[in-house]
């Protein structure tokens, strides 16, 4: 599975963290980091991140 | 029971705006396979609504700027857009649209939201707005210039974010309301009025404690009257008082609607195993925090909602044991307002009795407890980073 986040878009609001925290996460700086090719198993809870995402900033490139 | 797909009328989801696009998603995430088809009285696709009195208002955004993405598991779902259901029929199970069009369901969404309140005041009509729709804020975007006069009527989020963004604009902006202070019901008082400093510090003014008596024009507004007689002039009002649930197409039925549809703790509407409803129109008991069933108009509640509620209802269509944990999400928002951002998680409204300042300076970047019968039920986080400080607190919450 290939994640993309939005940079440009995304605020850091951290939301995604709590749905996938194996995939997202919020650096010392305050800033996302992501896996951008998650395990298919974590498929559901990187949908779940994408759905929270206030802003709208994830999506999932198969 | 059949439940074959092929014969089944399968299910109606009525609305189709992030509840009704989420629940369309989560049924599949919960196996149901059959037909699925969501009918919404707007045009668009589902779309986000926070940009609306923020980004949208600030710029020119359109439609494919705003819309949700939809998960690949709904590329069948049938979307009937632009005509509203007029009514229906429970017993029979069939929903009728504006345009008498019939559709039998198995199993029924009610995802249709509120709609703003209006102010019954007499005057003239042209130049009032409200902010629900993206027609609406691409109405008002159009209508206010740098220099226009805008009285902002409701002093809840959406009326505090309206009127940050249009000064942002250049606007002249004043806000009425009848609380001593904006956002009193979900923020507490002390909240409120450090917010209002903010909006004071960049010109906002603010009648609090008053209410709008009457509209002054001819053809369009020029300008309101308060109760107390004071005379505003202005160049469009934009009335954010409230709102009002979408529930008069399920009138006839003998459901509780007196404040959106009231739904038990597994969001069936009640007495009907095969109705559920999501998102701002359903009231629903929050185990988390008691019994009583409550409306919740936050960015989160759709999401969570549309999950819990789309599991109920494809294990009782697949006629499977339905799951009786209670419904008990914890309830996230946030507001922007100029540079500012409010981060809650919780139910800080059920807490504003005993509110204790856990960080920082009400003026500054501070974080706000909110406590019910001594526990925490809510923090609110104000200033940069505000979403990862409150954060922090999600686990001492109840
Ligand atoms: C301007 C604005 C700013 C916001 N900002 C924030 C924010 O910053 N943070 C936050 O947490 N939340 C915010 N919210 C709240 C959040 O957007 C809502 O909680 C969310 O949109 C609710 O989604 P819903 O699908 O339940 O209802 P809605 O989005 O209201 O969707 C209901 C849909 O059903 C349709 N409908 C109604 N009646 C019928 C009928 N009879 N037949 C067919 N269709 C019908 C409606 O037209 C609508 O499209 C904001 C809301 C607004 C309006
Ligand atoms: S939820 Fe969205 S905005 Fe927030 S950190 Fe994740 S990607 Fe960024």
């Amino acid at each position: 599975m290939k994640v993309v986040v939005d940079m440009e878009r995304c605020q850091d609001h951290g939301q995604c963290v709590f749905s996938a925290p194996e995939v997202f996460q919020i650096n010392a700086a305050g800033r996302l980091e992501y896996v951008a090719d998650p395990d298919d198993a974590l498929r559901e809870a990187v949908e779940d991140a994408a759905d929270v995402c206030p802003l709208q900033a994830i999506t999932i490139e198969d | 029971m059949p439940t074959s797909s092929q014969t089944a009328p399968g299910v109606v989801v009525v609305g189709a705006s992030m509840g009704g696009l989420r629940a369309a998603e989560q049924l599949r995430a919960a196996g149901w396979s059959g037909p699925v088809t969501v009918v919404g009285d707007e045009p668009h696709m589902p779309y986000n609504r926070p940009p609306l009195s923020k980004e949208v208002l600030a710029s020119d955004v359109t439609h494919p700027a705003v819309a949700f993405r939809a998960r690949a598991s709904t590329a069948d779902v049938a979307w009937r857009l632009g005509t509203p259901v007029a009514s229906a029929d429970l017993a029979a199970r069939t929903v009728t649209l504006a345009d008498d069009t019939q559709l039998p369901y198995t199993g029924l969404v009610v995802a249709t939201g509120i709609r703003p309140r209006r102010l019954p005041c007499p005057g003239p009509v042209a130049g009032r707005h409200v902010v629900r729709t993206l027609d609406d804020a691409q109405n008002l975007r159009a209508a206010l210039r740098p220099g226009s006069r805008v009285v902002v009527v409701g002093a809840g989020f959406i009326g505090c974010e309206v009127a940050a963004t249009a000064r942002g604009l250049g606007a002249e902006v004043a806000v009425v309301a009848p609380e001593a202070e904006p956002m009193t019901r979900p923020l507490g008082a002390e909240l409120g009025a450090a917010l209002r400093r903010r909006h004071e510090a960049r010109g906002v003014v603010f009648h609090l404690g008053r209410t709008v008596g009457h509209f002054s024009g001819i053809d369009a507004v020029t300008g309101l009257v308060l109760d107390d007689g004071t005379a505003l002039p202005a160049d469009l009002v934009v009335e954010a008082v409230g709102s009002t649930p979408n529930t008069a197409w399920l009138d006839g039925n003998g459901l509780d609607l007196s404040d959106g549809v009231l739904c038990d703790a597994l969001l069936r509407v009640e007495g009907r195993p095969d109705v559920v409803a999501v998102g701002d129109v359903a009231r629903f008991p929050n185990a988390r925090y008691d019994d009583v069933p409550r409306r919740v108009e936050h960015w989160s509640i759709p999401t969570d909602t549309a999950k819990r509620a789309a599991r109920t209802l494809a294990a009782h269509l697949a006629g499977e044991a339905v799951d009786g944990e209670p419904f008990a999400p914890l309830p996230a928002f946030w507001s922007d307002q100029y540079a500012e951002r409010l981060q809650s998680f919780g139910a800080p409204g059920l807490g504003v009795d005993d509110i204790r300042l856990l960080e920082g300076d009400f003026d500054a970047d501070c974080v706000v407890g909110y406590h019910a019968e001594g526990r925490l039920v809510g923090v609110v986080a104000l200033g940069g980073g505000a979403a990862a400080t409150a954060a922090r607190y999600r686990g001492a919450l109840v």
